[in-house]
Protein backbone atom coordinates (compact mmCIF):
# COMPACT_ATOMS: atom_id res chain seq x y z
CA UNK A 1 0.00 0.00 0.00
CA UNK A 2 1.32 3.56 -0.93
CA UNK A 3 1.56 6.24 1.83
CA UNK A 4 2.29 8.93 -0.12
CA UNK A 5 2.10 12.10 1.89
CA UNK A 6 5.31 12.78 2.76
CA UNK A 7 8.30 12.23 0.08
CA UNK A 8 10.98 13.08 2.91
CA UNK A 9 9.61 10.14 5.75
CA UNK A 10 11.49 7.08 5.50
CA UNK A 11 9.79 5.23 8.49
CA UNK A 12 6.62 5.16 9.41
CA UNK A 13 5.30 3.43 12.49
CA UNK A 14 1.87 3.59 13.67
CA UNK A 15 -0.21 2.48 16.79
CA UNK A 16 2.07 -0.62 17.59
CA UNK A 17 0.49 -3.26 20.16
CA UNK A 18 2.36 -5.94 21.61
CA UNK A 19 1.88 -8.24 24.13
CA UNK A 20 3.60 -10.76 25.38
CA UNK A 21 1.77 -12.96 27.74
CA UNK A 22 -0.85 -11.33 29.16
CA UNK A 23 1.59 -8.16 29.58
CA UNK A 24 1.34 -5.26 27.29
CA UNK A 25 4.90 -4.37 26.61
CA UNK A 26 4.37 -2.17 23.40
CA UNK A 27 0.91 0.59 23.97
CA UNK A 28 0.53 2.05 20.92
CA UNK A 29 3.57 3.82 19.43
CA UNK A 30 3.42 5.93 16.60
CA UNK A 31 6.60 8.12 15.11
CA UNK A 32 7.49 8.77 12.10
CA UNK A 33 11.50 9.14 10.83
CA UNK A 34 12.29 11.85 8.01
CA UNK A 35 15.45 10.98 5.76
CA UNK A 36 18.77 11.90 7.12
CA UNK A 37 17.29 12.14 10.40
CA UNK A 38 18.73 10.45 13.56
CA UNK A 39 16.11 9.13 15.80
CA UNK A 40 17.04 8.45 19.66
CA UNK A 41 14.85 6.25 21.88
CA UNK A 42 15.15 6.58 25.63
CA UNK A 43 13.51 5.12 28.45
CA UNK A 44 13.80 2.61 31.48
CA UNK A 45 14.62 -0.87 31.42
CA UNK A 46 11.67 -3.14 30.12
CA UNK A 47 9.78 -0.63 28.53
CA UNK A 48 9.66 -2.15 25.49
CA UNK A 49 12.17 -0.41 23.29
CA UNK A 50 13.83 -3.29 22.05
CA UNK A 51 10.61 -4.94 21.05
CA UNK A 52 9.64 -2.27 19.30
CA UNK A 53 12.67 -2.18 17.02
CA UNK A 54 12.13 -5.63 16.34
CA UNK A 55 8.35 -4.69 15.45
CA UNK A 56 9.29 -2.76 13.11
CA UNK A 57 11.28 -5.11 11.05
CA UNK A 58 8.92 -7.66 11.63
CA UNK A 59 11.34 -10.15 13.61
CA UNK A 60 9.11 -9.84 16.21
CA UNK A 61 5.02 -9.31 14.48
CA UNK A 62 3.30 -7.08 16.26
CA UNK A 63 -0.47 -7.48 17.47
CA UNK A 64 -1.81 -4.31 16.20
CA UNK A 65 -0.42 -1.39 14.12
CA UNK A 66 1.38 -0.95 10.40
CA UNK A 67 4.80 0.16 9.53
CA UNK A 68 5.88 1.78 6.04
CA UNK A 69 9.04 1.97 4.67
CA UNK A 70 9.48 4.55 2.18
CA UNK A 71 5.72 4.89 1.58
CA UNK A 72 5.09 1.28 1.24
CA UNK A 73 3.60 -1.12 4.07
CA UNK A 74 5.72 -3.59 5.74
CA UNK A 75 3.44 -4.87 8.04
CA UNK A 76 0.25 -7.23 6.54
CA UNK A 77 2.58 -6.92 3.22
CA UNK A 78 1.94 -8.90 -0.01
CA UNK A 79 5.68 -8.67 -0.36
CA UNK A 80 8.35 -10.87 0.45
CA UNK A 81 9.05 -9.43 4.36
CA UNK A 82 12.91 -10.24 3.46
CA UNK A 83 13.15 -7.58 0.80
CA UNK A 84 11.97 -4.95 3.35
CA UNK A 85 14.37 -6.16 6.23
CA UNK A 86 16.91 -6.19 3.66
CA UNK A 87 16.33 -2.48 3.25
CA UNK A 88 16.66 -1.69 7.16
CA UNK A 89 19.50 -2.60 8.94
CA UNK A 90 19.85 -4.01 12.28
CA UNK A 91 22.19 -3.63 14.75
CA UNK A 92 22.54 -5.94 17.65
CA UNK A 93 23.46 -5.19 21.68
CA UNK A 94 25.22 -8.20 21.35
CA UNK A 95 26.49 -7.95 17.91
CA UNK A 96 25.29 -10.82 16.86
CA UNK A 97 28.24 -11.65 14.42
CA UNK A 98 28.57 -15.25 12.67
CA UNK A 99 31.10 -16.64 14.79
CA UNK A 100 32.15 -19.01 11.54
CA UNK A 101 33.09 -16.07 9.41
CA UNK A 102 35.69 -13.71 9.58
CA UNK A 103 34.89 -10.14 9.31
CA UNK A 104 35.02 -9.46 5.70
CA UNK A 105 32.67 -12.53 5.59
CA UNK A 106 30.10 -10.82 7.90
CA UNK A 107 30.14 -8.00 5.97
CA UNK A 108 30.16 -10.49 2.33
CA UNK A 109 27.56 -12.81 3.07
CA UNK A 110 24.39 -10.65 2.69
CA UNK A 111 25.71 -9.00 -0.45
CA UNK A 112 26.60 -12.61 -1.65
CA UNK A 113 23.18 -14.70 -0.97
CA UNK A 114 20.69 -12.29 -0.71
CA UNK A 115 21.85 -9.46 -2.90
CA UNK A 116 23.36 -12.36 -5.23
CA UNK A 117 26.62 -9.74 -5.74
CA UNK A 118 29.15 -11.52 -7.87
CA UNK A 119 31.58 -12.84 -5.16
CA UNK A 120 34.74 -10.13 -6.11
CA UNK A 121 31.89 -7.17 -6.32
CA UNK A 122 30.94 -8.26 -2.46
CA UNK A 123 34.22 -8.49 -1.66
CA UNK A 124 35.71 -5.20 -2.52
CA UNK A 125 32.50 -3.40 -1.46
CA UNK A 126 32.86 -5.13 2.02
CA UNK A 127 36.26 -4.64 2.42
CA UNK A 128 34.87 -0.37 1.82
CA UNK A 129 32.79 -0.69 4.68
CA UNK A 130 34.72 -2.02 6.78
CA UNK A 131 37.43 0.96 6.18
CA UNK A 132 34.21 3.07 6.64
CA UNK A 133 34.13 1.42 10.36
CA UNK A 134 38.28 1.67 10.67
CA UNK A 135 38.78 -2.37 10.66
CA UNK A 136 40.62 -2.97 7.49
CA UNK A 137 43.39 -4.61 8.97
CA UNK A 138 41.08 -6.51 11.02
CA UNK A 139 38.85 -7.71 7.82
CA UNK A 140 40.63 -11.91 8.12
CA UNK A 141 40.33 -11.92 12.14
CA UNK A 142 37.09 -13.83 13.55
CA UNK A 143 34.56 -12.61 15.76
CA UNK A 144 36.52 -14.56 18.45
CA UNK A 145 39.37 -12.64 18.15
CA UNK A 146 37.95 -9.32 17.71
CA UNK A 147 37.69 -7.13 20.96
CA UNK A 148 33.57 -6.06 21.88
CA UNK A 149 33.87 -2.35 20.11
CA UNK A 150 35.32 -4.24 16.85
CA UNK A 151 32.98 -6.82 17.13
CA UNK A 152 30.31 -3.93 17.04
CA UNK A 153 31.69 -2.27 14.61
CA UNK A 154 31.93 -5.23 12.12
CA UNK A 155 27.92 -6.04 12.78
CA UNK A 156 27.46 -2.11 11.87
CA UNK A 157 29.74 -2.72 8.55
CA UNK A 158 27.55 -5.60 7.94
CA UNK A 159 24.42 -3.73 8.04
CA UNK A 160 25.52 -0.70 6.01
CA UNK A 161 26.61 -2.96 3.11
CA UNK A 162 23.06 -3.64 2.19
CA UNK A 163 22.51 -0.02 1.61
CA UNK A 164 19.60 0.03 3.95
CA UNK A 165 17.54 2.89 3.89
CA UNK A 166 17.43 2.61 7.67
CA UNK A 167 19.78 1.29 10.62
CA UNK A 168 18.16 0.43 13.47
CA UNK A 169 20.52 0.33 16.69
CA UNK A 170 19.67 -1.74 19.68
CA UNK A 171 21.57 -0.67 22.62
CA UNK A 172 24.71 -0.91 20.24
CA UNK A 173 27.05 -0.08 23.21
CA UNK A 174 25.20 -1.32 26.50
CA UNK A 175 27.40 -4.96 25.96
CA UNK A 176 30.64 -2.98 25.76
CA UNK A 177 33.48 -2.20 28.48
CA UNK A 178 33.24 1.39 28.79
CA UNK A 179 36.57 2.44 27.26
CA UNK A 180 35.36 0.65 24.19
CA UNK A 181 32.25 2.49 23.81
CA UNK A 182 33.84 5.60 22.60
CA UNK A 183 35.01 3.77 18.94
CA UNK A 184 31.58 2.68 18.23
CA UNK A 185 29.93 6.08 19.03
CA UNK A 186 32.32 7.43 16.95
CA UNK A 187 31.24 5.37 14.05
CA UNK A 188 27.76 5.81 14.77
CA UNK A 189 28.27 9.27 14.37
CA UNK A 190 30.20 9.84 11.37
CA UNK A 191 27.09 8.12 9.82
CA UNK A 192 24.64 10.44 10.95
CA UNK A 193 26.71 13.30 9.85
CA UNK A 194 26.80 11.55 6.73
CA UNK A 195 23.21 11.81 6.23
CA UNK A 196 22.12 7.95 7.38
CA UNK A 197 18.75 7.78 8.59
CA UNK A 198 18.48 5.88 11.81
CA UNK A 199 16.84 4.75 14.64
CA UNK A 200 18.51 4.13 18.25
CA UNK A 201 18.05 3.39 21.51
CA UNK A 202 20.42 3.96 24.15
CA UNK A 203 21.39 4.67 27.36
CA UNK A 204 24.10 7.39 26.20
CA UNK A 205 22.68 10.38 27.23
CA UNK A 206 25.59 12.43 26.22
CA UNK A 207 25.59 10.75 22.84
CA UNK A 208 21.86 11.28 22.17
CA UNK A 209 22.18 14.78 22.59
CA UNK A 210 24.94 15.62 20.48
CA UNK A 211 23.37 13.48 17.70
CA UNK A 212 19.76 13.03 17.78
CA UNK A 213 17.58 15.31 16.26
CA UNK A 214 14.74 13.96 18.51
CA UNK A 215 14.42 12.13 21.25
CA UNK A 216 11.96 9.93 22.16
CA UNK A 217 10.85 8.95 25.65
CA UNK A 218 9.55 5.96 26.21
CA UNK A 219 7.79 4.22 29.44
CA UNK A 220 5.56 1.62 30.11
CA UNK A 221 5.16 0.54 26.02
CA UNK A 222 3.93 4.29 25.44
CA UNK A 223 5.73 7.79 24.42
CA UNK A 224 5.68 9.82 27.41
CA UNK A 225 7.18 12.56 25.73
CA UNK A 226 9.47 13.50 22.74
CA UNK A 227 11.27 16.42 21.14
CA UNK A 228 14.39 18.00 20.59
CA UNK A 229 17.48 17.25 22.42
CA UNK A 230 17.60 20.66 24.07
CA UNK A 231 14.41 21.28 24.92
CA UNK A 232 13.77 17.61 26.01
CA UNK A 233 16.83 17.84 28.25
CA UNK A 234 16.70 21.38 29.86
CA UNK A 235 13.01 21.62 29.80
CA UNK A 236 11.28 18.34 30.32
CA UNK A 237 7.22 18.23 30.20
CA UNK A 238 7.00 15.65 32.34
CA UNK A 239 8.48 15.01 36.00
CA UNK A 240 8.98 11.29 35.48
CA UNK A 241 11.24 12.04 32.39
CA UNK A 242 12.83 14.41 34.35
CA UNK A 243 13.69 11.65 37.54
CA UNK A 244 14.89 9.38 34.65
CA UNK A 245 17.31 11.61 32.91
CA UNK A 246 18.74 12.62 36.29
CA UNK A 247 18.69 9.10 37.61
CA UNK A 248 20.63 7.84 34.29
CA UNK A 249 22.68 11.23 33.98
CA UNK A 250 24.24 10.38 37.80
CA UNK A 251 25.03 6.93 36.38
CA UNK A 252 26.33 7.09 33.02
CA UNK A 253 27.28 10.72 32.88
CA UNK A 254 26.45 13.60 30.85
CA UNK B 1 52.51 -70.90 19.36
CA UNK B 2 53.89 -70.96 16.08
CA UNK B 3 50.65 -72.53 14.58
CA UNK B 4 48.76 -69.95 15.64
CA UNK B 5 50.35 -67.12 14.15
CA UNK B 6 50.32 -69.02 11.05
CA UNK B 7 46.24 -69.91 11.28
CA UNK B 8 46.03 -66.06 11.86
CA UNK B 9 48.08 -65.39 9.08
CA UNK B 10 46.01 -67.93 6.68
CA UNK B 11 42.63 -66.27 8.14
CA UNK B 12 43.72 -63.03 7.91
CA UNK B 13 42.74 -62.22 3.98
CA UNK B 14 38.85 -63.45 4.68
CA UNK B 15 39.24 -61.55 8.08
CA UNK B 16 40.11 -58.49 6.47
CA UNK B 17 37.27 -59.03 3.52
CA UNK B 18 34.99 -58.94 6.59
CA UNK B 19 35.98 -55.65 7.63
CA UNK B 20 35.42 -54.30 4.43
CA UNK B 21 32.06 -55.30 5.14
CA UNK B 22 31.90 -53.86 8.45
CA UNK B 23 32.96 -50.78 6.93
CA UNK B 24 30.38 -50.62 4.08
CA UNK B 25 27.65 -51.21 7.06
CA UNK B 26 29.38 -48.48 9.44
CA UNK B 27 29.36 -46.03 6.32
CA UNK B 28 26.01 -46.80 4.68
CA UNK B 29 24.71 -46.19 8.07
CA UNK B 30 26.78 -43.33 9.05
CA UNK B 31 25.37 -41.67 5.81
CA UNK B 32 22.27 -42.79 5.86
CA UNK B 33 21.89 -41.33 9.56
CA UNK B 34 23.37 -37.75 8.82
CA UNK B 35 20.90 -37.41 5.60
CA UNK B 36 18.10 -37.88 8.11
CA UNK B 37 19.06 -36.73 10.78
CA UNK B 38 20.33 -33.07 10.10
CA UNK B 39 16.94 -32.30 8.39
CA UNK B 40 15.23 -34.60 11.30
CA UNK B 41 17.36 -31.70 13.85
CA UNK B 42 16.15 -29.00 12.12
CA UNK B 43 12.76 -29.67 11.91
CA UNK B 44 12.36 -30.29 15.77
CA UNK B 45 14.09 -26.92 16.03
CA UNK B 46 12.18 -24.49 13.46
CA UNK B 47 9.14 -27.35 12.41
CA UNK B 48 5.59 -26.62 13.34
CA UNK B 49 4.51 -28.72 16.54
CA UNK B 50 3.04 -31.55 14.11
CA UNK B 51 6.39 -32.13 12.42
CA UNK B 52 8.70 -31.91 15.92
CA UNK B 53 6.16 -34.44 17.63
CA UNK B 54 6.50 -36.47 14.67
CA UNK B 55 10.53 -36.63 15.12
CA UNK B 56 10.32 -36.86 19.10
CA UNK B 57 7.88 -40.23 17.97
CA UNK B 58 10.58 -41.44 15.68
CA UNK B 59 13.46 -40.72 17.91
CA UNK B 60 11.71 -42.36 21.12
CA UNK B 61 10.88 -45.47 18.97
CA UNK B 62 14.33 -46.03 17.42
CA UNK B 63 16.15 -45.11 20.78
CA UNK B 64 14.02 -47.38 23.15
CA UNK B 65 14.13 -50.18 21.04
CA UNK B 66 17.61 -52.80 21.70
CA UNK B 67 19.37 -52.98 18.06
CA UNK B 68 18.54 -56.41 18.53
CA UNK B 69 14.82 -56.67 18.24
CA UNK B 70 15.00 -53.64 15.75
CA UNK B 71 16.98 -55.68 13.71
CA UNK B 72 15.06 -59.11 14.04
CA UNK B 73 11.68 -56.37 13.93
CA UNK B 74 12.68 -55.09 10.51
CA UNK B 75 14.94 -58.00 8.92
CA UNK B 76 12.06 -60.40 9.66
CA UNK B 77 9.07 -59.27 10.05
CA UNK B 78 8.68 -55.33 8.60
CA UNK B 79 10.55 -55.62 5.57
CA UNK B 80 8.95 -58.81 4.27
CA UNK B 81 5.34 -58.12 5.41
CA UNK B 82 5.96 -54.44 3.15
CA UNK B 83 6.55 -57.55 0.56
CA UNK B 84 10.37 -56.12 0.39
CA UNK B 85 13.22 -58.63 -0.40
CA UNK B 86 15.98 -57.08 0.80
CA UNK B 87 19.63 -58.85 1.28
CA UNK B 88 20.88 -59.16 5.23
CA UNK B 89 23.26 -56.23 3.77
CA UNK B 90 21.28 -53.77 3.31
CA UNK B 91 18.90 -54.57 5.65
CA UNK B 92 21.80 -53.61 8.32
CA UNK B 93 22.30 -50.82 7.10
CA UNK B 94 18.70 -49.77 6.84
CA UNK B 95 18.24 -50.74 10.41
CA UNK B 96 21.96 -49.03 11.51
CA UNK B 97 20.75 -46.07 9.74
CA UNK B 98 17.87 -45.64 10.36
CA UNK B 99 18.54 -45.73 14.43
CA UNK B 100 21.33 -43.62 13.37
CA UNK B 101 18.96 -40.95 12.34
CA UNK B 102 17.74 -40.95 15.75
CA UNK B 103 20.88 -40.26 17.64
CA UNK B 104 22.42 -38.10 15.26
CA UNK B 105 19.29 -35.35 14.80
CA UNK B 106 19.69 -35.34 19.00
CA UNK B 107 23.34 -34.74 18.17
CA UNK B 108 22.83 -31.88 15.93
CA UNK B 109 20.08 -30.78 17.64
CA UNK B 110 21.86 -29.87 20.76
CA UNK B 111 24.19 -27.93 18.32
CA UNK B 112 21.64 -25.59 16.85
CA UNK B 113 20.26 -25.19 20.22
CA UNK B 114 23.51 -24.02 21.48
CA UNK B 115 23.88 -21.40 18.67
CA UNK B 116 21.62 -18.66 20.43
CA UNK B 117 18.85 -17.08 19.13
CA UNK B 118 21.03 -14.23 17.49
CA UNK B 119 22.47 -15.50 14.93
CA UNK B 120 19.14 -16.35 13.52
CA UNK B 121 17.86 -13.01 13.72
CA UNK B 122 21.10 -11.53 12.69
CA UNK B 123 20.54 -13.43 9.59
CA UNK B 124 17.08 -12.32 9.44
CA UNK B 125 17.75 -9.17 9.59
CA UNK B 126 20.08 -9.05 6.35
CA UNK B 127 16.64 -9.87 4.34
CA UNK B 128 17.75 -14.30 4.55
CA UNK B 129 15.17 -16.42 4.35
CA UNK B 130 14.71 -18.60 7.37
CA UNK B 131 16.00 -21.27 4.62
CA UNK B 132 19.07 -19.20 3.34
CA UNK B 133 19.55 -18.44 7.22
CA UNK B 134 19.74 -22.34 7.86
CA UNK B 135 22.08 -22.93 5.05
CA UNK B 136 24.00 -20.44 5.36
CA UNK B 137 24.60 -19.44 9.04
CA UNK B 138 23.18 -22.30 11.33
CA UNK B 139 24.31 -25.24 9.24
CA UNK B 140 28.03 -24.22 9.09
CA UNK B 141 28.53 -24.13 12.35
CA UNK B 142 26.14 -26.46 14.15
CA UNK B 143 28.22 -29.18 11.96
CA UNK B 144 31.49 -27.92 13.08
CA UNK B 145 30.30 -28.53 17.08
CA UNK B 146 28.73 -31.75 16.04
CA UNK B 147 31.60 -33.69 15.25
CA UNK B 148 33.33 -34.69 18.29
CA UNK B 149 29.66 -36.27 19.43
CA UNK B 150 29.82 -37.49 16.18
CA UNK B 151 32.82 -39.10 16.42
CA UNK B 152 31.22 -40.64 19.06
CA UNK B 153 28.42 -42.35 17.11
CA UNK B 154 30.77 -43.35 14.98
CA UNK B 155 32.61 -45.79 17.22
CA UNK B 156 29.02 -46.75 18.64
CA UNK B 157 27.98 -47.74 15.14
CA UNK B 158 31.29 -49.50 14.74
CA UNK B 159 30.55 -51.59 17.19
CA UNK B 160 27.08 -51.90 17.00
CA UNK B 161 27.36 -53.50 13.23
CA UNK B 162 28.58 -56.35 14.83
CA UNK B 163 25.08 -57.54 16.01
CA UNK B 164 24.69 -57.95 12.32
CA UNK B 165 25.74 -61.20 12.74
CA UNK B 166 22.92 -62.29 13.71
CA UNK B 167 21.23 -62.44 10.21
CA UNK B 168 24.45 -63.66 8.60
CA UNK B 169 25.90 -60.90 7.29
CA UNK B 170 29.14 -61.47 6.37
CA UNK B 171 31.30 -58.99 8.38
CA UNK B 172 34.29 -59.40 10.47
CA UNK B 173 32.30 -60.98 13.53
CA UNK B 174 30.25 -63.55 11.77
CA UNK B 175 33.78 -64.69 9.48
CA UNK B 176 35.54 -64.75 13.08
CA UNK B 177 33.11 -66.72 14.62
CA UNK B 178 32.77 -68.95 11.35
CA UNK B 179 36.94 -69.69 11.50
CA UNK B 180 36.74 -70.45 15.12
CA UNK B 181 34.04 -73.02 15.35
CA UNK B 182 36.09 -74.74 12.49
CA UNK B 183 39.59 -74.27 14.05
CA UNK B 184 38.28 -74.76 17.37
CA UNK B 185 40.96 -71.52 18.73
CA UNK B 186 38.40 -69.15 19.90
CA UNK B 187 41.38 -66.54 21.37
CA UNK B 188 43.75 -65.96 18.55
CA UNK B 189 40.63 -65.37 16.27
CA UNK B 190 38.62 -63.45 18.61
CA UNK B 191 42.06 -61.43 19.53
CA UNK B 192 42.34 -60.73 16.21
CA UNK B 193 38.96 -59.51 15.55
CA UNK B 194 39.26 -57.06 18.55
CA UNK B 195 42.69 -55.69 17.31
CA UNK B 196 40.83 -55.19 13.57
CA UNK B 197 37.91 -53.43 15.89
CA UNK B 198 40.31 -51.37 17.59
CA UNK B 199 42.19 -50.01 14.88
CA UNK B 200 39.16 -49.07 12.98
CA UNK B 201 37.79 -47.03 15.84
CA UNK B 202 41.45 -45.57 16.35
CA UNK B 203 41.58 -44.54 12.65
CA UNK B 204 37.83 -43.14 12.19
CA UNK B 205 38.21 -40.88 15.60
CA UNK B 206 41.51 -40.24 14.43
CA UNK B 207 40.31 -38.41 11.48
CA UNK B 208 37.43 -37.13 12.58
CA UNK B 209 39.66 -35.46 14.79
CA UNK B 210 41.92 -33.89 11.70
CA UNK B 211 38.60 -32.98 10.30
CA UNK B 212 37.98 -30.85 13.84
CA UNK B 213 40.87 -29.13 13.66
CA UNK B 214 40.51 -28.60 9.64
CA UNK B 215 37.59 -26.41 10.18
CA UNK B 216 37.24 -24.99 13.45
CA UNK B 217 36.89 -21.39 13.83
CA UNK B 218 40.07 -19.17 14.63
CA UNK B 219 40.01 -18.25 18.44
CA UNK B 220 38.25 -21.04 19.87
CA UNK B 221 39.10 -23.54 22.59
CA UNK B 222 40.67 -26.44 20.83
CA UNK B 223 42.81 -29.25 22.53
CA UNK B 224 45.97 -27.64 23.41
CA UNK B 225 46.03 -24.31 23.42
CA UNK B 226 47.88 -22.62 20.36
CA UNK B 227 50.29 -19.86 21.57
Amino acid sequence: MQKGRDKDIVLEVEDIHKTYKGHEVLRGISFKVKKGETKVIIGPSGTGKSTLLRCINQLTIPDKGRVWLEGEEVTHTKKNINQFRQKMGMVFQDFNLFDHLNALGNVEIGLVKVKRMDKDKARQKAMEELRQVGLENQAYLYPAQLSGGQKQRVSIARALAMDPKVILFDEPTSALDPELIGEVLEVIKNLAIQGMTMVLVTHEMGFARSVANEIIFMEEGKILESGEPQQLFINPKHERTKRFLKKIIELYGE
Amino acid sequence: MMENFLMIFQALPYLLKGSLVTMGLVGGALLLGFVMGVPMAIGQVYGNRLIANLIFLYVWFFRGLPILVLLFLFYFGLFSLIGLNLPAFVSAILVLGLRSAAYQSQIFRGSIQSLGEGQMLAALSLGMSKIQAIRNIIIPQALRISIPGWSNEYSIILKDSAVCYAISVMELLTRANFISTRTYKPMPIFLTCSFIFLILTYGGVKILNLLEKKVRVPGYAYGRREI
